[in-house]
């Protein structure tokens, strides 16, 4: 609770001084201002809301967000953009930021998801599950090995043992999942998370926990942050019971 | 003549604005293992379909784009300046919109797209036509534009000269306006070989992205801006010194001595 | 075996519909001032533009009738030569008079050889690997010419051959011209603007106005009797022929006229009437030509007066009403008529 007190002792200076001219753009902002969240592309929907639910509860505080995929975040704030807080999709991209000493606390994973097969709606190729896919006359399209998701979906296709020939290797999963819905796609190897974004679009086909992965989302305050205050109090909001519901309503599985 | 002194300065200034970008590229630019990444197999293969479908897509635009520029430049109908637009929207559309436009027309649920596949077996998204399509998508205008300015120019009275000294349509454009508007030609061609060469939003869309299919080099580099950047700098690097060597090239050759206007 | 066009179309504001007709080896011009439709009836008879009405017949044969025959410009039996000459910049000068030949189908080799024939009849052959840019502007002309020509037409046009040069070298092409035209023995079809042309070049006129014919004949014929205030301003000059030495061109009769730049050799002045300045009395004006005469004939158009002169040098002089009463004329006074050097044009003959 010291920020509430400095919160009030930097009013009360305020009003000492307002008649000097004092406002409100002092180095003592806290959880007021302007909190620049750098997350994950695939957070995208999910953050929104939960953006608005802290700004609910902190109306001093304005949520901007940058979304876009997690490498290029790392990048972004690696060469010096204003990032308050990074979510990153994937550990290995959160591991790039801590290892170059770019975080100001450990990283805490907030939310994990696992991948489905993604499929047109009412499933016109009857694919049941990853073995299906191998089938040649299907137009299967996965991420890239460049990016997390495709790193995850040959995870899941080694671990089934199934040798699959993706027509495209899309450079992130809005790719995939675009694919499929216009009906260029038969199937494609997703976040849940994205099946239930798309809606009546499409379907999923779940993936045994067995051979499926969990894929990590970790967040962390940033080293440069100009106002850590306010971002450490979004990091928390995320963590809340009222975030976590938020998470779970857009698909997302706890920590 | 001479340049004042504000305007010059201003072109410096521009001229740093191009410049310092690239400078930059190179001196990030990982030169001790340049080499390796550059003979890698996949950045080979990257760039021989970049070229070889950065060409495909500047022939069509040649065979198309003159054609419909000299209808733009010549004809007179209703509706010309709406068709003119349309024919040049591509340029200002985001490339991903188009290549998502281009699926709602030649994908296999597309307008046309459907029919191609249901009676011709014939699909375009995921193959190296589709490539070639994607990048006439957003080429072709910068040809038109270019050549559709020059037949504007052209005095036709020229062309009327050649019809009384007994030469057809056909010889008379091949003979005359032709050569006439071969430097706008040359360079919208080469506009359009540029603009065809870095596409990337468009051919990732429609035709997605496979290594030797529809990797071509801007989607590759993209891909390994994501893990490696070094290699992703190497790949622009390449891209940029091909681009920059037949710009100048054709400078020289096209440009640089010869102006041909008709009087 | 002529050339006859039956021509009358709308194009923007100009209404045209005018008759024309070229005997064999006849050059006819088509005198009128800008705007009055001749180099649109010259565009019809090239097929560059089709007829609303009428017909386009050459050695009878029908080109164009307004209605379903229409024969494209290369299939017609013309050779044009262009205000602006329009050459083609990006081939050397001996392309562009063989480009006619090979767009018939003439093989490289021949259209060569009788295109260097063509330019050496012009005198250009040593110009043959140049581009048209290096050429002056009578030189352009001549290849213009020799291009068109180099085809055989059955008939030649000429869009304002003159209008394109400088009046310093205008007096030298034309006599080229001439000569060049004289060595063409099919039908020409001349439009100007310039009734010295008319004068030097021209068997026949046609006068068209506002897209009408407003008068035709031979040039003495119309001279004799402009049927229009226009015509005879644009006709009605005193031609004077004779011999120039030394910047004095002398008549058969003897007279002498100073004149402000002439090639030697025969010539024909040209003074137009409303140049002739008259006095009772001898002038002490700067004007070099002073000639004395006598009035033979009064003839008032509107508020102007035409004096006939007879004398050393027969004139045709202009002069307003107010100037004719306050010199009171009437035929038989004696006069003096003066005209400055500098408002006589020379045309070679």
């Amino acid at each position: 609770m010291s920020h509430h007190l400095r919160r009030r002792a930097a009013v009360a200076v305020c009003s000492l001084l307002l008649a000097a001219g004092c406002g409100d753009d002092g180095d003592e902002a806290q959880t007021q201002g302007t909190v620049n969240v750098f997350a994950a592309a695939s957070l995208t929907a999910a953050f929104e809301e939960l953006g608005e639910a802290f700004t609910d509860a902190n109306p001093e505080v304005e949520v901007v967000f940058n979304f876009a995929a997690s490498s290029e975040l790392v990048t972004q704030i690696g060469e010096g953009a204003p990032a308050d807080v990074f979510a990153s999709a994937d550990t290995s991209n959160m591991t790039k930021l801590t290892d170059a000493g770019g975080a100001a606390s450990e990283p805490v994973v907030v939310a994990t998801n696992v991948l489905e097969i993604i499929v047109e709606s009412g499933n016109p190729r009857g694919i049941t599950g990853v073995a299906d896919l191998a089938d040649q006359d299907l137009v299967v399209v996965i991420c890239a090995p460049e990016v997390p998701c495709g790193r995850y979906a040959a995870d899941v296709l080694s671990a089934a043992g199934v040798a699959v020939t993706p027509k495209s290797l899309e450079q992130n999963v809005k790719g995939v999942v675009s694919k499929v819905t216009s009906g260029e796609a038969d199937a494609g190897i997703v976040y849940r998370t994205d099946v239930i974004a798309a809606a009546s679009d499409a379907e999923g086909v779940a993936i045994p926990a067995d051979v499926n992965v969990l894929a990590e989302y970790p967040i962390a305050v940033t080293e440069q942050a100009a106002n850590p205050e306010a971002a450490q109090a979004f990091v928390d909001f995320v963590l809340s019971a009222e975030g976590q519901a938020i998470l779970a309503s857009f698909g997302f599985l706890a920590p | 003549m001479r340049l004042p002194i504000p305007a010059l300065a201003f072109a410096a200034v521009a001229v740093a604005f191009f410049a310092l970008p690239l400078v930059g590229l190179l001196w990030r630019a990982p030169w001790s293992g340049a080499w390796s990444y550059l003979t890698a197999d996949g950045a080979l293969t990257a760039l021989r379909l970049s070229l070889v479908c950065s060409l495909w897509a500047t022939a069509l635009s040649i065979v198309f784009g003159v054609p419909l520029a000299w209808a733009l430049a010549r004809t007179s109908f209703p509706g010309r300046g709406a068709v003119r637009a349309l024919c040049t929207l591509s340029m200002v559309l985001p490339p991903v919109v188009g290549g998502v436009a281009l699926f709602f027309a030649l994908g296999r649920r597309g307008l046309i797209g459907q029919y191609l596949d249901r009676w011709f077996d014939v699909q375009l998204p995921f193959t190296t036509a589709g490539v070639v399509v994607a990048q006439t998508f957003v080429a072709m205008p910068f040809l038109v534009i270019t050549v559709e300015a020059a037949l504007r120019q052209l005095d036709l009275r020229v062309e009327d000269a050649a019809r009384t000294l007994g030469a057809s349509r056909w010889y008379t454009f091949r003979r005359v306006t032709l050569p006439a508007i071969r430097p706008a030609l040359v360079a919208g061609a080469v506009l359009s070989w540029a603009r065809a060469l870095g596409e990337f939003g468009a051919t990732i869309t429609f035709a997605g992205n496979f290594p030797g299919t529809t990797q071509t080099m801007p989607l590759a580099v993209y891909l390994s801006l994501e893990t490696n950047p070094e290699e992703a700098i190497v790949l622009a690097l390449v891209l940029i010194a091909i681009s920059f060597a037949v710009l100048v090239g054709l400078r020289d050759r096209w440009f640089g001595t010869r102006t041909t206007v008709a009087a | 075996m002529s050339l006859r066009a039956v021509v009358a179309l709308q194009l923007g504001t100009l209404d045209l519909d005018v008759e024309v007709e070229v005997r064999p080896g006849e050059l006819v011009a088509v005198l009128g001032p800008n705007g009055a439709g001749k180099s649109t009836l010259l565009r019809a008879v090239a097929g560059l533009q089709p007829l609303d009405r009428g017909v386009v017949e050459i050695d009878g044969r029908v080109v164009d009738d307004g209605d379903e025959v229409f024969v494209e410009p290369e299939h017609r039996p013309i050779g044009v030569v262009f205000q602006q000459y329009l050459l083609f910049e990006h081939m050397s000068v001996l392309e562009n008079v063989a480009f006619g030949l090979r767009a018939r189908g003439v093989r490289a080799a021949e259209a060569r050889t009788r295109a260097h024939d063509w330019l050496a009849r012009v005198g250009l052959d040593e110009y043959a690997g140049s581009r048209p840019r290096a050429l002056s502007g009578g030189q352009a002309q001549r290849v213009a010419l020799a291009r068109a020509l180099a085809t055989d037409p059955r008939v030649l046009l000429l869009d304002e051959p003159l209008a394109a040069l400088d009046v310093g070298t205008r007096a030298a092409v034309r006599r080229d011209l001439r000569q060049h035209l004289a060595s063409f023995e099919g039908m020409r079809l001349l439009v100007t603007h310039d009734p010295v042309d008319a004068h030097a070049l021209a068997d026949r006129v046609v006068i068209v106005e506002d897209g009408r014919v407003v008068q035709a004949g031979t040039l003495a014929e119309v001279t004799a009797r402009p049927r229009s205030r226009y015509v005879a301003d644009l006709v009605g000059v005193n031609l004077v022929r004779g011999a120039v030495t030394d910047g004095v061109l002398r008549t058969a009769a003897g007279a002498h006229v100073v004149i402000a730049d002439a090639p030697a050799g025969d010539c024909v002045a040209v003074i137009r009437p409303h140049s002739v300045l008259l006095t009772r009395e001898a002038p002490a004006s700067s004007a070099r030509n002073v000639w004395p005469g006598v009035v033979v004939d009064l003839d008032r158009r509107g508020d102007r007066v035409r004096v006939d002169l007879d004398g050393p040098l027969p004139l045709t002089a202009e002069i307003t009403v107010a100037a004719l009463d306050e010199l009171d004329l009437r035929p038989g006074d004696a006069v003096h008529a003066a005209v400055k050097a500098t408002d006589i044009e020379v045309a070679p003959t």
